[in-house]
C-alpha cells in the first residue's frame, strides 16, 4: 500500500478520507446572545441531522485536490488541439487583474456611484466588442455561448413579434452545426430545419433556398464553420434569409479566426454572440465559467437583456430601461469576472495584436493540416481558417482502427485528441484547432506523433486499439457508468 | 510589429511555414474571404498595453469599487458577502484545473471527473435529493431550467411562482419560458408575514399546472411553508421545484425531506466570491427518478479495462451535443470551476462546520434584526422567522441612508420599491457570519441617527 505509484492509481474520494472529529474550518466563537434553534425556528423546519459531510483535516483537502489536479490535462501542461473550443494559452496577469479585491469582492447591488470602476470596464467592454463584432449594441449578461445564442434567438423572436411576425417559427442549421444550436432553438420555443452543406463545405444555396419562406425566425451559423472554412457565399446567403423576411445568427465560437479580417456584423449577420473563454482567452475551468456577450444591430437593441451600461457626461450608470426587453437570462450582469480577464485581454493586444492572433492561429492551422493529410484523409481540400477536420476513415477501413483509438492513442504521446466524430458530416472526423499559442515546434511534435499513430496503425493495429497504456486509468467503460449508475456517493462515512 | 508574450511563432517561423505551404505572405490565408465583407480598416480599440501598464490600469479601476475587502457589507438580494476559506483559492488556482475543459477525454480528465462526482455527492448530501448535475449558470437560470424540465415532464405549460421569489429569479423565469408560450402565473404575498399566500397560490394551480415554484427562505429572507407547498403542487400532479440557501441548509431541513422534486439554488455562498455577480454558480439537483430529465453534464463512476475504477461522463444522450434538438437543455459550457470551489468548500466545512456557518449566520441576524427595529423611524414589516437576510423599513429612501453609512464604509440594501412598489422605503439586511457584533452596533448606531 506504499509507493507513489498507488497513491496516485487510486486516490480515494473524499468521503472515503473522512474520520470523526475531524475539521479543516476555523471560524470565530457567536459573538452576540445565542438562543436554542427550536425557539426561532419553526420545530418542524429543522434538520434533525446534520448533512454527511466529510470531515476530513485542511492538509487531508490540500493533498487530494492536488492530487487530483495532477490527474488531468490543461493548457498550462501541453497542447490541446479541441477543434470549435480554443484552447488557447491563458495569460497569468489577467488572472492577478482579475483577482484584485476591487473586482472579486464587489456586491452586485452596491450602488452605481461606489462602482464606477466596474461599469467603467463593463462599458468599455461592450464597445470593443460591437468594434471587434461589427455590431452597434452589445449585452454582456449571457453566462456562456449556448446561453448567449439563447438571449439572442429571444431577442430575435421578440422583434418579430413586435413587428406582427409572431407567426414565424423555423429556425434554419446547417448539418455541420454545433449542438447547441438546435437545442437552443427548441429551448426558444422554434424548430429546426437543417440544411445541407455543399461539396466545397459551406451552406448548399439550392437547399437553402427549398427551406426558406414565411416561417423562418433565423438562420444560425458558424463563419467559419465547424470544418473550419469560411462560407464564400456569406452575403448571398444573407440575401437569401433576408429577402425572406428571417434574421441572420452569429455563432461566435470561431471567432479566433477572422479578428480585424472580417466582421459579422459586415457580412450581413443581425445578433452575434461571443465566446469570452474561446476567442479572449478566458480559462475554460474545466467545464466554466464562461462568458456569452450578444451584440446586436441598432434594430435590435430595444430588445437587449437588461440592465445594459450606459453612460451619461462622466458617470457610468446601469440601465433597466431598454424599452422593450426580453427580461433577463440570469441575475445581475452577467459573469463580470470573465468579462475581466477578457477585458485585460483585448487591452494587452490591441487592435494590431488581435489581427494577429486570427493569422497565426490561421497559419498554424493550415500548416498542421498540410502535414495532417499526408496520413489522414482531408474531405475538403482548400485553405482552411483556424481549424481543420481530417478523418481517420481510411485507417478504419484498412486496419480496423477507428477514430476514438487514435484519440485514446494521443493521449499516450502526452497530447490531448482533438475534438472526434464531430462535425457530424465527416465520418471519423478528427477536428483539430491548434491555436495561436502554441510554436511551430510543438505543432512538428504533434504531427510527427500523428503520423508515427497512423504507422502504428497500419504496422500494429492492436497497439492503437488498446490505447491509453500510460494514463492513470486505462480506456474506460462508458457503457457500464449508463447501465450501473452510480452518479453521487451514497455510502455512509466512518462512524464515531 | 506586434510583440506579444503570447504569441510564440517569430517572424522567421512565419516565413518558413508560409514558405512550407507555397505561400507569400499571410495574406494568401484570407483569400477565401470575399472582398465585399472583408474588413479593410483597422479595428478602433485601444494600443497595445505591457504588463506594466496593463497592472496599472486594472488597478486603477478596481480600486474605484467599494468592496468586501474595505467595506462592510450588509448587502444581500441572491450574493452574499460570506467567508472563503484560504484552502478554496488554492485548490481552483492551481492550473491543471482552471487551464482544462470539460472532460471529454476522460482518461486525461480524472481529476476533473472525480471532482464533479465529489460535488454531484456534496450536493445531494446537502439537499438530501437523489441526483445532482455538475453546475447551471445560477440560480435563476437553474430555476428557469428547472421549470422547463417540469412542462416536458408533465407536459403542462404552466407554473406557478409567488412573488416571494427572487424578482431576478422571476424575470428570468418570464424569458425562459416566453420561447414556449408556457404561462407564468404569480401568487401574492401575505403582508403580515412576508411568506407566499398559500390559500391563493392554491387557487391557482390546476390540472395545467406543469410546476410550483417556491424560495426557501424567499427573497425576503424569511422561512416558506415548503411542506404545505408540496401538498399543494402533489396534490394537481404538478412538481414541486424549491430554490433555497445552501447555507440555510445547515440548520433547515433539506428538500429531499419535504417532497422537492427539484431542489436548485444560487451555490455563490459556497466559496465563492461576490463578484460584481458572476461568474457564480446554480447548484441542480432532483429525484432519481427524473435522471434522464436533467440539463448539463453528469458525471458518474466506472472502471477501466483493468477493472480500476474511473469517472467519466455519463447520461450523455440528454444533452445537445448527442442529441441536439430533442436535447433537455441547450447547456453545453456550465460554472465547473466555480462548482469546484463549492466542492471545496463543502469538504473544508464538513458535517460541522456548515452548521456552526448557518448558526452564526441566523444569529447575528436575529441579534442585527433586533437593534435595527428598535431604532426610531425604523421598522421590521414581516413578522415570519427569518434565516440571515431581513426586510426593514426605513424613515428615508434607501440612498440616503447609504449616503450616511458610506462615511462608515458599510452599505445595506437592495432597495425593495422598484419590484415592490408598495414596500417603497423598504430595504433588506443580510447577515452573514463575516459580520462582528461590533460592526452590527456600528450599523445600528449609523442608521439611528438618521431618523
Amino acid at each position: 500500500m506504499s509507493g507513489k505509484g498507488y497513491v496516485y492509481k487510486n486516490e480515494p474520494l473524499i468521503f472515503e478520507l473522512s474520520a470523526p472529529g475531524r475539521r479543516a474550518y476555523s471560524l470565530p466563537a457567536l459573538d452576540v446572545p445565542a438562543s436554542d434553534l427550536a425557539e426561532v425556528l419553526p420545530e418542524d423546519q429543522l434538520r434533525r441531522e446534520p448533512a454527511a459531510l466529510p470531515e476530513v483535516s485542511e492538509v487531508d483537502v490540500v493533498r487530494h485536490f492536488t492530487r487530483l489536479s495532477q490527474r488531468n490535462h490543461g493548457v498550462d501542461l501541453g497542447f490541446y488541439p479541441l477543434g470549435s473550443c480554443t484552447m488557447k494559452y491563458n495569460p497569468k496577469v489577467n488572472e492577478v487583474v482579475a483577482n484584485l479585491d476591487g473586482f472579486t469582492g464587489v456586491h452586485p447591488l452596491t450602488p452605481e456611484e461606489l462602482v464606477q470602476g466596474a461599469l467603467q470596464l463593463m462599458y468599455e467592454m461592450q464597445g470593443y466588442l460591437a468594434e471587434i463584432g461589427g455590431v452597434d449594441e452589445v449585452s454582456l449578461q449571457p453566462a456562456a455561448g449556448a446561453h448567449g445564442e439563447f438571449t439572442g434567438v429571444s431577442i430575435i423572436r421578440a422583434y418579430l413579434e413586435d413587428r406582427g411576425e409572431g407567426h414565424r417559427y423555423k429556425i434554419i442549421i446547417p448539418d455541420s452545426a454545433h449542438g447547441t444550436n438546435p437545442a437552443t432553438a427548441v429551448v426558444a420555443g422554434c424548430r429546426t430545419v437543417e440544411v445541407k452543406s455543399d461539396e466545397r463545405g459551406g451552406v448548399d444555396l439550392e437547399s437553402l433556398k427549398a427551406v426558406v419562406d414565411e416561417d423562418v425566425v433565423c438562420l444560425m451559423l458558424t463563419n467559419p464553420n465547424t470544418l473550419g472554412l469560411f462560407d464564400e457565399n456569406i452575403r448571398e446567403i444573407a440575401d437569401i434569409v433576408h429577402k425572406a423576411g428571417g434574421l441572420l445568427y452569429y455563432d461566435g465560437a470561431n471567432l479566433n479566426a477572422t479578428m480585424g479580417y472580417a466582421r459579422p456584423g459586415d457580412a450581413g449577420f443581425d445578433v452575434v454572440h461571443f465566446n469570452l473563454h474561446k476567442t479572449f482567452a478566458t480559462p475554460h475551468g474545466g467545464g466554466g465559467p464562461g462568458s456569452g456577450p450578444v451584440g446586436v444591430k441598432k434594430e435590435l437593441a430595444d430588445y437587449l437583456p437588461v440592465p445594459v451600461v450606459r453612460k451619461t457626461g462622466d458617470r457610468y450608470f446601469l440601465d433597466y430601461s431598454v424599452p422593450k426587453t426580453i427580461g433577463r437570462v440570469k441575475s445581475f450582469h452577467g459573469n463580470f469576472g470573465v468579462v475581466v480577464k477578457a477585458y485585460a485581454y483585448i487591452r494587452s493586444m490591441g487592435p494590431d495584436g488581435l489581427k494577429r492572433v486570427s493569422e497565426d492561429a490561421v497559419l498554424n492551422a493550415n500548416f498542421l493540416m498540410r502535414k495532417l493529410a499526408r496520413d489522414y484523409h482531408l474531405t475538403y481540400d482548400r485553405i482552411c481558417k483556424h481549424e481543420f477536420v481530417v478523418s481517420g476513415v481510411r485507417q478504419k477501413e484498412r486496419y480496423g482502427v477507428k477514430t476514438l483509438d487514435i484519440a485514446k492513442r494521443l493521449l499516450d504521446y502526452d497530447f490531448h485528441a482533438p475534438t472526434v466524430y464531430f462535425p457530424l458530416i465527416v465520418p471519423e472526423a478528427l477536428m483539430v484547432e491548434p491555436t495561436e499559442t502554441e510554436s511551430r515546434e510543438t505543432l512538428e511534435a504533434f504531427a510527427e506523433a500523428m503520423a508515427a499513430i497512423a504507422r502504428e496503425a497500419a504496422e500494429d493495429p492492436d497497439k492503437v486499439t488498446g490505447a491509453p497504456y500510460t494514463t492513470f486509468v486505462k480506456r474506460l467503460d462508458e457503457a457500464r457508468a449508463v447501465r450501473q449508475p452510480d452518479v453521487a456517493f451514497k455510502g455512509d462515512l466512518e462512524e464515531k | 510589429m506586434v510583440h506579444s508574450p503570447y504569441l510564440p511563432n517569430t517572424e522567421a517561423d512565419r516565413r518558413a511555414m508560409l514558405a512550407e505551404l507555397g505561400l507569400d505572405s499571410v495574406e494568401d490565408l484570407f483569400r477565401d474571404i470575399p472582398e465585399e465583407v472583408r474588413f479593410r480598416g483597422r479595428l478602433d480599440l485601444p494600443p497595445a498595453l505591457s504588463e506594466p501598464e496593463l497592472l496599472a490600469h486594472m488597478k486603477a479601476l478596481a480600486a474605484k469599487n467599494a468592496d468586501a475587502s474595505q467595506w462592510v457589507l450588509f448587502l444581500g438580494g441572491g450574493a452574499y458577502d460570506h467567508f472563503i476559506p484560504s484552502v478554496v483559492g488554492h485548490v481552483i488556482g492551481r492550473s491543471e484545473f482552471y487551464t482544462a475543459y470539460t472532460p471529454y477525454q476522460a482518461e486525461v480528465s480524472q481529476g476533473v471527473l472525480q471532482s464533479i462526482y465529489e460535488y454531484q455527492s456534496l450536493i445531494t448530501r446537502l439537499t438530501g435529493m437523489g441526483v445532482a448535475n455538475a453546475s447551471m449558470y445560477d440560480g435563476a437560470s437553474a430555476m428557469a431550467e428547472a421549470a422547463l424540465i417540469a412542462c416536458a415532464a408533465t407536459r403542462r405549460k404552466k407554473v406557478v411562482v409567488p412573488m416571494t421569489v427572487s424578482p431576478e429569479y422571476q424575470e428570468t423565469i418570464r424569458t425562459y419560458m416566453a420561447g414556449q408560450k408556457i404561462e407564468v402565473a404569480v401568487a401574492p404575498y401575505d403582508g403580515e408575514t412576508g411568506t407566499a399566500d398559500l390559500s391563493e397560490l392554491e387557487k391557482l394551480v390546476d390540472g395545467d399546472t406543469a410546476a410550483v415554484l417556491l424560495q426557501h427562505p424567499n427573497y425576503f429572507g424569511c422561512l416558506e411553508d415548503p411542506d404545505e407547498v408540496s401538498r399543494i403542487a402533489h396534490g394537481a400532479g404538478a412538481l414541486f421545484v424549491v430554490a433555497v440557501d445552501p447555507i440555510s441548509l445547515g440548520v433547515l431541513k433539506p428538500p429531499g425531506e419535504y417532497g422537492a422534486d427539484i431542489a436548485v439554488g444560487e451555490g455563490q455562498p459556497l466559496g465563492n466570491p461576490l463578484s460584481f455577480g458572476g461568474p457564480h454558480l446554480g447548484f441542480f439537483a432532483a429525484t432519481e427518478k427524473l435522471i434522464r430529465r436533467m440539463p448539463g453534464r453528469i458525471a458518474g463512476v466506472t472502471v477501466d479495462k483493468d477493472g480500476d475504477r474511473g469517472f467519466v461522463l455519463t447520461f450523455q444522450t440528454r444533452e445537445q451535443h448527442i442529441r441536439r434538438e430533442k436535447a433537455t437543455s441547450n447547456i453545453c459550457t456550465n460554472e465547473a470551476l466555480n462548482a469546484l470551489a463549492a466542492a471545496v468548500y463543502l469538504t473544508v466545512m464538513g458535517r460541522e462546520g456548515l452548521v456552526e456557518v448557518a448558526k452564526l449566520c441566523l444569529h447575528k441576524a436575529r441579534y442585527a434584526r433586533e437593534r435595527l427595529s428598535a431604532l426610531p423611524g425604523f421598522r421590521t414589516p414581516f413578522r415570519a422567522p427569518f434565516f440571515k437576510e431581513f426586510v426593514v423599513s426605513g424613515p428615508r429612501p434607501l440612498e440616503d441612508l447609504n449616503r450616511s453609512l458610506a462615511q462608515r464604509r458599510m452599505l445595506v440594501g437592495p432597495d425593495l420599491g422598484r419590484h415592490y412598489p408598495e414596500l417603497e422605503g423598504s430595504f433588506l439586511v443580510a447577515v452573514t457570519e463575516k459580520r462582528t457584533r461590533a460592526e452590527i452596533d456600528g450599523l445600528a448606531d449609523g442608521l439611528g441617527g438618521l431618523a
